[in-house]
């Protein structure tokens, strides 16, 4: 006779309604790529200017010969400028098999057979790779902000450029959103996630060559507009208040990264369903 | 819904790939405990099923699933079904457990509760031993139970299995079947058990919807389905060379229906009382040598390929 049943039981506990399945797709995402010590790796490098910054500040603050090397508006500029690449390497590593692997393990269906809408499951997929995106961008220039502080002693620098806060968060904001948004439509086009990697690659230094090749035989920077990193570029530049390195203005600028936002949404729309429909 | 209410209805549902109509005008109802979906490959079952689960939007039609109607409130729906899919589908990169609970966590379930149940649900599914293991590295036969773990780890109301025996060695289909049946008759799970294997659907259920080019092609209880209105035979005849379609179209032609089985021996339904007798006269007006004639008992074949115009 058997100690204990391990048969099948029936659950008296509650359950939650629905409208929280993102976030435990989000948190299970999260502790995935935290469990990997490449990505570890990774988000260390990332942090790397950080520590560099942050060894200029107190220079700056506390030698008097370092002076020179005082903080600025544009030094977060350039600081958020310095992280594209990590935010390139963390989209590539964390964005490119978020839908893709779903889909070659045909996980959809199983997601979307539980109380889960397709827009929570876009949106748990979506803010893992936010989140990550936020840790080397938004974060270390807040941290960044608040060292300059710290070594100050006074809220002098941070007074006198009180815009910083919510530029810092609005450019990041924008830049996440547009990068993860792209990233995890290409993801939902292939069921391979190194494809995908590619492809996105592929698009960002496309769109950027394709702009050099027109500026090399018009000299203008008009048609910057093709580029996307040139457009963010754009838009980080108003956001900050610095001169615009471009001829384009920033409207158009802007509608780009929106209308690939749109974009990229719709993909989403059409590619993430229970079931996949060849008509 | 009040017991005895069916758990699924189906009203004119329609559906369609493109040009091609997959449901056809499908108006049916599927009783509570444990009931066959049965119908050869393409007959329409699993989209019917995906139809239920909401992930196809009918053309028209309305269906009920637990008394909730599946337009309105297909997420009411969802917590409340488990979904084995046909084809394999797991979360990648993750261990038989830690895929169960994250399933049971998006089903509602607390996360202490999710992970404790996870565990009791790989045991009784047969998984206890290799539940650390991760899923990609499991056989078929693993994987199709740890689909139907994880359309369990949320105590469902209804159960949906999609062909749960694909791909499986005899020892772990019976094993699988044993599991669905006690699911059924023993922990009180309603099912709908979509296939095309007849002994599957006869061994573990108690009704059944059998299916054909997308519309109902019968249904009711195994039991009453296979009342004869009329009386089956296993016949083996002798005939002159090239004799045997004229025999079987003799036989059709007078409302017999006939169907070859394994061993040279066909089973002939005869409608009404004529029985045996209507047999031998056909066979004496066709010059064919009745070798065995044998009555038979109705079984769940007869029905499908009656329901389905076989031969």
């Amino acid at each position: 006779m058997p100690i204990h049943d391990q048969g099948y039981r029936r659950y008296g506990g509650d359950k939650t309604r629905g409208g929280t399945g993102w976030i435990v797709i989000t948190r299970a995402g999260i502790r995935t790529f935290f469990a990997k010590r490449a990505f570890l790796g990774l988000l260390l490098v990332s942090w790397f200017p950080f520590f560099v910054r942050a060894v200029q500040i107190y220079a700056a603050t506390n030698l008097p010969q370092a002076a020179f090397l005082a903080p600025t508006p544009e030094t977060f500029r350039q600081f958020l400028d310095q992280q594209q690449i990590f935010v390139f390497f963390v989209t590539v590593y964390v964005g490119a098999g978020l839908i893709a692997n779903d889909r070659r393990a045909n996980a959809l269906q199983i997601y979307l057979s539980k109380p889960l809408t397709r827009a929570e499951y876009v949106f748990g997929k979506l803010a893992i790779l936010m989140a990550f995106l936020a840790l080397v961008t938004w974060l270390p220039a807040i941290v960044l902000l608040i060292v300059q502080i710290s070594f100050a002693g006074n809220f002098t620098f941070f007074k006198n450029n009180i815009f910083l806060f919510p530029a810092i968060t609005v450019f990041s904001f924008v830049q996440v959103t547009m990068v993860a948004t792209a990233m995890l439509a290409l993801s939902s086009l292939s069921k391979s996630s190194r494809y995908v990697g590619i492809l996105y690659a592929a698009v960002i230094f496309f769109t950027q060559a394709i702009y050099g090749v027109l500026y090399a035989v018009t000299r203008s920077t008009s048609l910057s507009w093709i580029s996307f990193s040139a457009n963010l570029s754009q838009i980080g530049d108003v956001i900050f208040r610095q001169p615009l390195k471009y001829d384009t203005p920033w409207p158009v600028s802007l509608m780009m990264i929106a209308g690939l936002i749109v974009i990229s949404g719709v993909i989403l729309e059409r590619r993430v369903r229970g079931v996949e429909v060849v008509a | 819904m009040t017991e005895g209410d069916p758990v699924v209805t189906l009203e004119n549902v329609s559906v369609a790939y493109g040009k091609h109509l997959a449901l056809r005008d499908v108006t049916s109802s599927f009783s509570s405990g444990a009931v066959g979906l049965l119908g050869p490959n393409g007959a329409g079952k699993s989209t019917m099923i995906k139809a239920l689960l909401g992930f196809i939007v009918p053309e028209r039609g309305r269906m009920r699933v637990l008394g909730v109607d599946v337009a309105e409130s297909p997420l009411e729906i969802r917590a409340r079904v488990g979904y084995m899919p046909e084809s394999d589908a797991h979360i990648p990169g993750m261990n038989a457990v830690s895929f169960v609970a994250y399933c049971g966590e998006l089903a509602g379930l607390p996360g202490v509760d999710a992970m404790q149940r996870a565990h009791e649900v790989l045991f009784y599914v047969g998984l206890g031993e290799a539940r650390y293991r991760n899923v990609e590295t499991y056989s078929t036969g693993m994987k199709q139970r740890i689909k139907l773990a994880q359309a369990l780890v949320h105590d469902p109301d209804l159960l949906f299995l999609d062909e749960p025996t694909n791909g499986m060695d005899p020892k772990g289909r019976d094993e699988m079947l044993e599991l669905v049946r006690d699911l059924a008759h023993n922990k009180g799970v309603n099912l709908i058990l979509s296939s095309h294997l007849l002994p599957d659907v006869e061994y573990t259920c108690d009704q059944v919807v059998v299916m054909d080019k997308g519309a109902i092609a019968a249904a009711g209880p195994i039991a009453a389905l296979k009342q004869p209105r009329g009386r089956v035979y296993e016949l083996r005849v002798k005939t002159p060379t090239g004799g045997i379609e004229a025999f079987l179209q003799r036989l059709r032609a007078a409302g017999l229906d006939c169907h070859a089985t394994d061993e040279d021996v066909m089973r002939v339904f005869v409608p009404g009382e004529g029985g045996a007798r209507e047999l031998f006269a056909l066979a004496s007006a066709e010059r064919v040598q009745v070798r065995h004639l044998r009555p038979s008992v109705p079984t769940l074949e007869d029905v499908f390929a009656h329901a389905v115009g076989e031969e």
